[in-house]
Parts: structure tokens; sequence; C-alpha cells
């Protein structure tokens, strides 16, 4: 066992870790942040996306101590401090850009690398960055709508309000 | 104006609340104070003799508590199957046994042989590393056809052969269809494939059991769509255990698509070695375990032949069908084939004669179970490509053709069994005309061919049976279980409700969408009344969901259960206003005496149900709570028109989807909203068929698509926005909602106008084509292009 020590949503947050523990495992185990899921075991779902040093990563592919004295940004630090949304929470929301759930946490930390790095993505941009996000649930049509949405765009002419 | 709450809105889902801020609560979110932890060992061979299973070096590792194998479960009972399939010779199926842990022999790759229970995750995993299987491999029994033949290794050594039951249906019209397919004008042949898949809900399968000594009681929290099937099924069927002293939970579930209907080995496992080593025991799989003993689905080999008259009246259809069943029996397999199969082959036309043969076969495969549509897309699919073939072939336009012969007096009782209330399939196909801009489509493949590319249009109708029922019809054909459904209705002292459902919401927005109809029949805001679903222990004894079955027979339930309440309510209501309960009206939440102005509300009448000072006490029981089963006359028809536009690479056979378009009539609709999405993932999923997912195996039974590397799920920039329109309504007329269900539609309708027009594009370039089998992959196109 090592200890490993990082700031997840602002606080700092210290466990004892097995060299093998992922990053997803320490999350969800050490922390009980369990907004992050783990779907697969090839890194191809993307349901555990969270932000390492402002990058979007799958925890999944991350050992926990190579996030030593990095600054993690999960699902749950992403609404307010009083528990309102924000945009792209928001938007999933207001598009019914989720069904069952599981994947959306990855999704929206997905979005918000995207929004951050391109603030008004084409629907062609939204679906190829997604790539990476598998949803069974939605055929990702208000998913790419909810994200255009939530940069600021019209999709009201998008079919099928 | 859109409506803004109650029947026909669309407010924002309340759940997604939970699921956007990562307060879900799915299983393996869940742990127990002091659980153990199992990994199973599984089979890496198809099939084989267990000689022997070594567990005394992997027993004295570390953490390990206790190492199972299928000796343990020697007094445990067999894994149902939930339904008794009679052959067309009227005799029963040939049903194995399905043990929890194998017995004996392995017979899939995946098929658990040993579980190690150990303090953590990682100690369970090293321990069963150091198991010892000695296994004498045998010859693996893959393709369905080679199974059946005389002489094939068997995959059950106690069965007569691998073959499940040969159906016929109707097998009374066996002969006559023969003999009008003889004397057909025409006929049109095709044999296809519907590739074998697998459902991949996000969340992989979870169980926890756990059980006190002091009380004798057993909980499992497991990732299902129906806890109350799984008590059933595992409590009184494997382990013996009582309702009262089994709990089931299924908390939030990240999906299901039919897939999370069965009783699993891994429940029954969970649930018994909590028992016998008293600590909870914790089960998560992984996406690879998922893809080896999550019940696969389709996987039918099939021959269809439609005939036709000199005036283009189909007159006669048959089909032909090996169904695999994999190396045991699924819980609801042995129905899918079958009664959710053959009695859907008329479609949406007025074919007079069908027969429907079916050969079920056992295989060293995972077992195959209901997936999305489970049967339904079967037959739509053969059914809608050969329609396709055959207009092809006569040279007639194919939405013409269909036309023609759509049913178009209702109701319509089939010549396979099931009776259509309503539909009006003429209107669904001219809104898919006009949604799809099927009039643009010549401008638009010019416009393609500009950029070198080949264009084509599918088109294809459906029609699909949800709610299955009733329960003294399925009965009848043979399932081992009622198809009703339940809902209690608990009125609170301050007018609160909580309604407690036997349906299960992994995904549909249930607790948004049921409290919309209770609303709008008590006249109060949606925000006083909750859902309440997925435990045992807290709902009254329903089916589940499946089937898109949901609102047609549990919101039904519901309905009955609330108009209990209002006829209590109206007399405690004519009680306090000293009137007579004929004369009290229920409108928006007041209690009116008709032709006068007194009123009471609803929060005054709910508090005098429980603070009886002012009550009728000899009339009525104090008290606000009432219950309904709802047993539906018969199943529900919805039906639609599907067209897809894509565009085929010369270069590399790889097809894009350009355009989507779907019509539904879903009947009357509570939530547009929740609809539209329900459509958009099914026809995700469908496209996923027709275009990316394959379930392989290798001839030695190795299943090669065993992850997310090799099985191809459909990812954002594989699809289009679809337009999806369900403005045709014809509501059902047997329940009292008169809604249809639509949960399952998009995966039924999409595959074949996929294909319809991947082929309608080839042979627009000039290529001989007239059926490629799904996934219609780059290879297989460009195969297919360039014979």
């Amino acid at each position: 066992m090592s200890q490993v020590t990082m700031t997840v949503n602002g606080k700092t947050a210290t466990g004892d870790v097995e060299g093998r523990t992922l990053l997803s495992q320490f999350l969800r185990e050490n922390l009980n942040l369990t907004g992050t899921h783990v779907g697969c075991d090839t890194s191809q779902c993307g349901a555990c996306v969270v932000h390492v040093d402002g990058k979007a990563v799958k925890s999944c592919t991350m050992l926990a101590l190579e996030a030593e004295g990095a600054d993690v940004a999960t699902i749950e630090g992403q609404a307010a401090p009083d528990g309102t949304l924000n945009t792209i929470q928001q938007a999933f929301q207001d598009h019914h850009g989720l069904q069952c759930g599981f994947c959306t946490p990855g999704m929206v930390m997905s979005a918000a690398a995207l929004l951050k790095d391109n603030p008004k993505p084409t629907e062609t941009e939204v679906r190829d960055y997604l790539e990476g996000n598998i949803c069974r649930c939605t055929g990702y049509h208000n998913i790419v709508k909810a994200i255009m949405a939530a940069s600021g765009q019209d999709v009201s002419s998008i079919a099928a309000e | 104006m859109p409506k803004d709450h109650g029947i026909g809105a669309s407010p924002k889902r309340r759940e997604d609340i939970r699921f956007l801020t990562g307060e879900g609560n799915y299983t393996d979110d869940m742990n127990v104070h002091g659980q153990a932890y199992v990994h199973f060992l599984r089979s890496d061979v198809a099939h084989g003799r267990i000689v022997n299973v070594d567990t005394a070096d992997a027993a004295a590792m570390p953490g390990v508590v206790r190492i199972f194998t299928g000796d343990d479960f020697a007094d445990v009972g067999s894994i149902p199957c939930g339904w008794l399939v009679t052959d067309r010779f009227g005799e029963p199926m040939q049903e194995p046994a399905h043990p929890v842990l194998a017995q004996g022999k392995v017979r899939h790759v995946g098929d658990p042989i040993a579980a190690v229970v150990a303090d953590s995750l990682e100690q369970a995993r090293d321990a069963a590393e150091a198991i010892s299987v000695e296994i004498e491999e045998l010859p693996a029994v893959v393709d369905m056809a080679s199974a059946l033949q005389d002489g094939s290794v068997k995959v059950h050594d106690d069965l007569k052969n691998n073959l499940c039951y040969d159906w016929g249906f109707v097998e009374e019209n066996r002969d006559a269809v023969d003999a009008a397919i003889k004397g057909a004008a025409h006929v049109t042949t095709l044999e296809l494939r519907n590739q074998r898949l697998v459902a991949n809900p996000m969340e992989p399968r979870v169980a926890i059991g756990e059980y006190s000594r002091s009380t004798g009681e057993h909980t499992l929290h497991t990732t299902s769509q129906n806890p109350h099937v799984i008590r059933l099924l595992m409590g009184a069927f494997v382990l013996g255990i009582p309702e009262h002293k089994l709990r089931v939970v299924a908390p939030d579930v990240g999906g299901g698509f039919g897939s999370k209907i069965f009783h699993y080995a891994e429940e029954a496992f969970c649930t018994f070695a909590a028992k016998a080593v008293n600590r909870p025991v914790k089960w998560t799989s992984t996406r690879s375990e998922a893809f080896m003993s999550d019940a696969h689905g389709r996987d039918h080999v099939t021959k269809i032949e439609l005939a036709l008259d000199a005036d283009n009246n189909f007159v006669a259809l048959r089909t032909d069908t090996m169904a695999n069943m994999g190396a045991y029996l699924s819980t609801f397999s042995t129905s899918v084939p079958t009664w959710l199969h053959g009695t859907l082959m008329a479609g949406n036309y007025k074919t007079p004669l069908i027969y429907v043969n079916v050969k079920a076969v056992f295989t060293n495969t995972v077992p195959v179970d209901a997936y999305r549509g489970a049967g339904r897309p079967e037959a739509t699919f053969q059914l809608e490509r050969v329609i396709d073939k055959a207009a092809r072939e006569l040279g007639v336009d194919p939405i013409a053709l269909r036309r023609q012969n759509f049913v178009t007096e209702f109701p319509y009782a089939t010549p396979v069994a099931v009776e259509y209330d309503t539909g009006d399939y003429v209107a669904t196909m001219d809104k898919l005309e006009e949604i799809a801009d099927l009039s643009g489509f010549e401008s638009r493949r010019a416009e393609s061919a500009a950029r070198g590319k080949l264009r084509g249009l599918g088109v294809n109708c459906y029609i699909e049976a949800c709610g299955i029922a009733p329960s003294n019809l399925v009965g009848q054909l043979g399932a081992r279980a009622g198809l009703y459904d339940a809902a209690t209705v608990r009125v609170n002292a301050t007018g609160s409700i909580s309604v407690m459902v036997g349906a299960h919401s992994h995904g549909q927005g249930h607790e948004t969408s049921f409290p919309q109809v209770v609303a709008d029949m008590l006249g109060i805001d949606a925000d006083m009344i909750d859902i309440v679903h997925g435990d045992t222990s807290k709902i009254p004894f329903g089916m589940g969901t499946y089937g898109s079955r949901s609102l047609a027979v549990c919101g039904s339930a519901m309905v009955r259960a609330t108009e209990k309440i209002i006829a209590k309510s109206k007399k405690i209501a004519a009680h306090l206003m000293e009137a007579s309960d004929a004369d009290i009206e229920l409108k928006d939440g007041q209690f009116t005496v008709a032709g006068t102005d007194k009123s009471v509300a609803w929060g005054d009448v709910t508090l005098a149900a429980y603070v009886p000072h002012n009550y009728p006490l000899e009339d009525i029981e104090p008290g606000l709570e009432e219950t309904a089963f709802y047993d539906p006359a018969n199943f529900t028809y919805p039906a639609g028109a599907y067209a897809c536009e894509v565009e085929v690479d010369q270069e590399t056979g790889k097809v894009t989807i350009e355009r989507f378009s779907a019509a539904d009539d879903f009947g009357n609709i509570i939530n547009p909203m929740i609809v539209d999405g329900q459509v958009h993932g099914g026809i995700g999923q469908g496209i996923g068929q027709a275009l990316l997912e394959n379930c392989v195996y290798d001839d030695n039974g190795q299943l090669l698509s065993a992850s997310y590397m090799d099985y191809a799920m459909p990812r954002a920039d594989e699809v289009p926005f679809y337009a999806v329109d369900h403005s045709c309504q014809t509501p059902c007329t047997h329940n009292p909602l008169g809604v249809k269900g639509c949960g399952e539609a998009g995966a039924i309708g999409s595959p074949p106008s996929v294909v319809n027009a991947v082929i309608d594009a080839l042979q627009s370039g000039g290529h001989d084509v007239t059926h490629i089998d799904m996934p219609v992959s780059p290879s297989r196109v460009w195969a297919a292009m360039n014979q």
C-alpha cells in the first residue's frame, strides 16, 4: 500500500492504495464518489471520464498513484454548492439528454472539456468528440442537442423536440 | 400550445437531478458493512467434461473466505425457464437443467466453474488463478445446422439431441400455405441471418446477497428490470426461500434492454453464499464477463417465402427459422422465437395464409433470450426485407406494394392468432412520406452522385405487440407466470401521494411520467406525487418492465387504483358536505356538490381520512390507500413506418446514415419528450444492429467479440439526428389510458429500412445485389459490389 494525495473537487483527498488501484477505483471506493461509473474494462465506454488538471481523462486508464498532486474534478463537483445545475447539466435535463443515467457523468465531463476548448462546436465536432463515450439509451440525438444548446446555440430547428 | 402539466405534457425528468450530479444509487454504488467479494472462475473452453477442480491451494491464499464449486449446489434447484413451448407434434420442449455452478460439464465459454469469496476483490481474483481445473475438452457445437444433424455432439448428454423444440404455427395452415405458395403467380424467397447481438446496457450486472441469522431474512440487491420475478424464480425454484423471507431490491438500474429481465446464476450464488459464509457477498460484473454471461439476443437463421397473386396481392407467407438457444434455457428464451415472433408475421398486411416453423437449437454458446424487441425485430426484419425484394423483382414501388396490402379495417384478426384492435397504417405511411421528404429524395441522390457516392432509400413498416397479456391466454401458450401488473396508491394525510408500482424504471422515466397520469386524474400538482419502485418490500407484486409494458399494464393498474381512491374520497367529501356521493364532482383538486357552491379541497378530504373525527366510520374505513392489479384483455399493437437514406462509398463499402425518419402510432401519449427519447434510442440500437454489431463465435466456440474493442457499439459519430413523429394516434381500445407502448419500436422498426436503403443504393449503382446480412459492414458491402 502507498499513500496518495490529490485535490478532488477542490478538497484535499488522501488514501492508501495498491499500485494497481485505478483512479476510478480510488474515487469510487476510497472517496465514495460513486458518480464516476465503470462501464467497461477496455477504456472504451467513457462512463468514468473525469478531469485531471483540466483535461478529460478516462479514470479507468490511470492509476491512482499517477494522480499524486493532481487537481481532479468529478461529476459531484459540477453543480453549484447550493445544488444549482451547471449550464451543461441543465441542458442535459432540458433536452432529455439522459435516460438510465449511467453514461451521463462521463458525457457531462466530456462535454465540459469539449466546450472549454471549442465553445461553439458544430454538430459534427460534437459527434466526433464524443467518440469515446458510449450511450446505449439515447441514440445520441438529445445528447448532441444538449451540448450544442449548452454552448448557446439555437437548437430549436433540430427535429423532434 | 403544448400542455405544461398532466397527460400530454413534457415536464423535465425529476430523476435527472440525481443522475446529473453523481447522486444516482446504482447497485455497485452500494457497499454493505462486512461484505466479501466474489470472483467467478469461468470456463475458457466451450464444451468439456469437468475431470477435477482442485481448490486446496487457492483456499489457503490470503483473504479467501470460501471457495464454492458445483458440488456445493447439488441440493439447489435448477435455474428455471419461464415458458414451456409445446412442439408441433404436441410434445413438450426438451428442457435441460441449468445449475448455478457447472456440474459435470461446462457448456459455453463463461460457464461458471467455481466461485471464490474473499475479503477483497483482488484477493478473490488472485485466488481464482490458483484453482487447478482439469477439463476434458469436447468438440463444440456452434453452428445450428450442424447441431441438428444426426450424430452431432450433444450439448446435454441427457437430452435426445440438440433440438429444444420444432414449433409450427399455425400448424393447421401448413398444407394450405404450401398449396398457396405452389399455386402463386410469384414467389419471392430470401435467406437471411438475424445476427447474434449483446444488449450491453452501460451498467454491468451486479448482485449483493445478504442474510440475517437472527431473522432468517435474505436480501438481494440486483440489477434487475423486475425484482418480483427474480424473487419468485430464485426463491421458489432455485433456493427454496419463502417470499416473506426474501427481499429483492433493484435500485437505480443503468439500462436493461431485456438483458436484466432474467434470473441469473450470479444472483442465486450471492444469495446462497451470503448465508453459507454469514457475510454479505458482492459481485460486480466486468464488461468482459458481461459478454460471456449476460444473455445474448436474436441469432436466427431464416428462410422466408412470400407468395403473391398476379395483381401483387400477398396470398401466403412461409418462414422457416432456426433459433439459437445457447447452452441453457434462459428465463424467457423459449417464448421469443415462438409467441413473440410467429404471432407478428402478418405485420401490417392482410396476408390470408401464414405458416411459421421454428426449430430452437442448443449450442455451446451463451444463452440467448429477449433483447429489445424480442422476436418482433426478427419477424419485422424478414418480412420487410422479403417485401422489398419482391417489389424489386416485380418492378413495383416498394411503398405502393406495401400500401396495396395494408390491413385497413380494424379490429383485424390475423391468421397467426392475434387481433389488432386499432391502427391506421395508411396514415403513418403518409406521415412518413411527409417528414422524410421522400419527394426530395431524387435530388438528394443526384447530389450524392455528384460527390461520387451511391445514395439509397429504404422504407419499411412494422407492427409490434406490447404489454404481453392476458394471463389466461399466455398460460395456455405455456407461460409459467401471470402477466398482469399492480399499483398501490397511498394518499397521505396532507394529500401527498406515494404510488408503489410493479413496473421498474431503468431509463424510461416513470418517476416523471407516471405522476402525470395520477395528477391529471386528481387535478393536483404532480409534485405532490412520488413513484416508488424496485423493492419487493415496498411495492405490490408486479411483473416489472419489459416488452414495452410499463404504462399499458402497470399504468393501467395505477389508473384503476386511482379510480378507487377517487370513489372513496368522494364518499368522504359527500360526508363532509352532507351531500350524496353521486352528486360529488372532483375537478382541479376540489370536490364540489353538483349545482351548488359547496366545496372541499383535496387536502380536506385526505386529512379527514386520517384524522377521522368527522367521518362516516360506519360506512367506510379510515385511511386512503388502494391497490389494483390489472390483467389486460389483449396485447397492444403499436405500428409505424420508417425511412432511411444511406450513402455508400464505392471505394470502401462504408455505409453512412444520412437521414432517418420514423412515423409511429403509439396511441395516446403521456409524455412526448420521453416517447421521442425512447424512439431515438431504439433507432440507435437498430442502426447498431444493421451496420455495426455482431457477436461472433469461432468454430471452437470461442467468443471473438468479447469487449468493446471487438463488439462495435454505435457511437455518436455513426448516427444522425432522427426525425420522429407520433402524431398519428389510434388509441388502444382495451386499456384505460388508450396507450400502446413505445420502448421497443425504434429497435424493431429500424434495421430493415437501413438494409433496404443499402440494397437500393447498390442497385442504383448497377450492382446486382439483392441481400447483405447484417451487420452491413464495409467489408461485406465491398465484397457484394465486387463479387
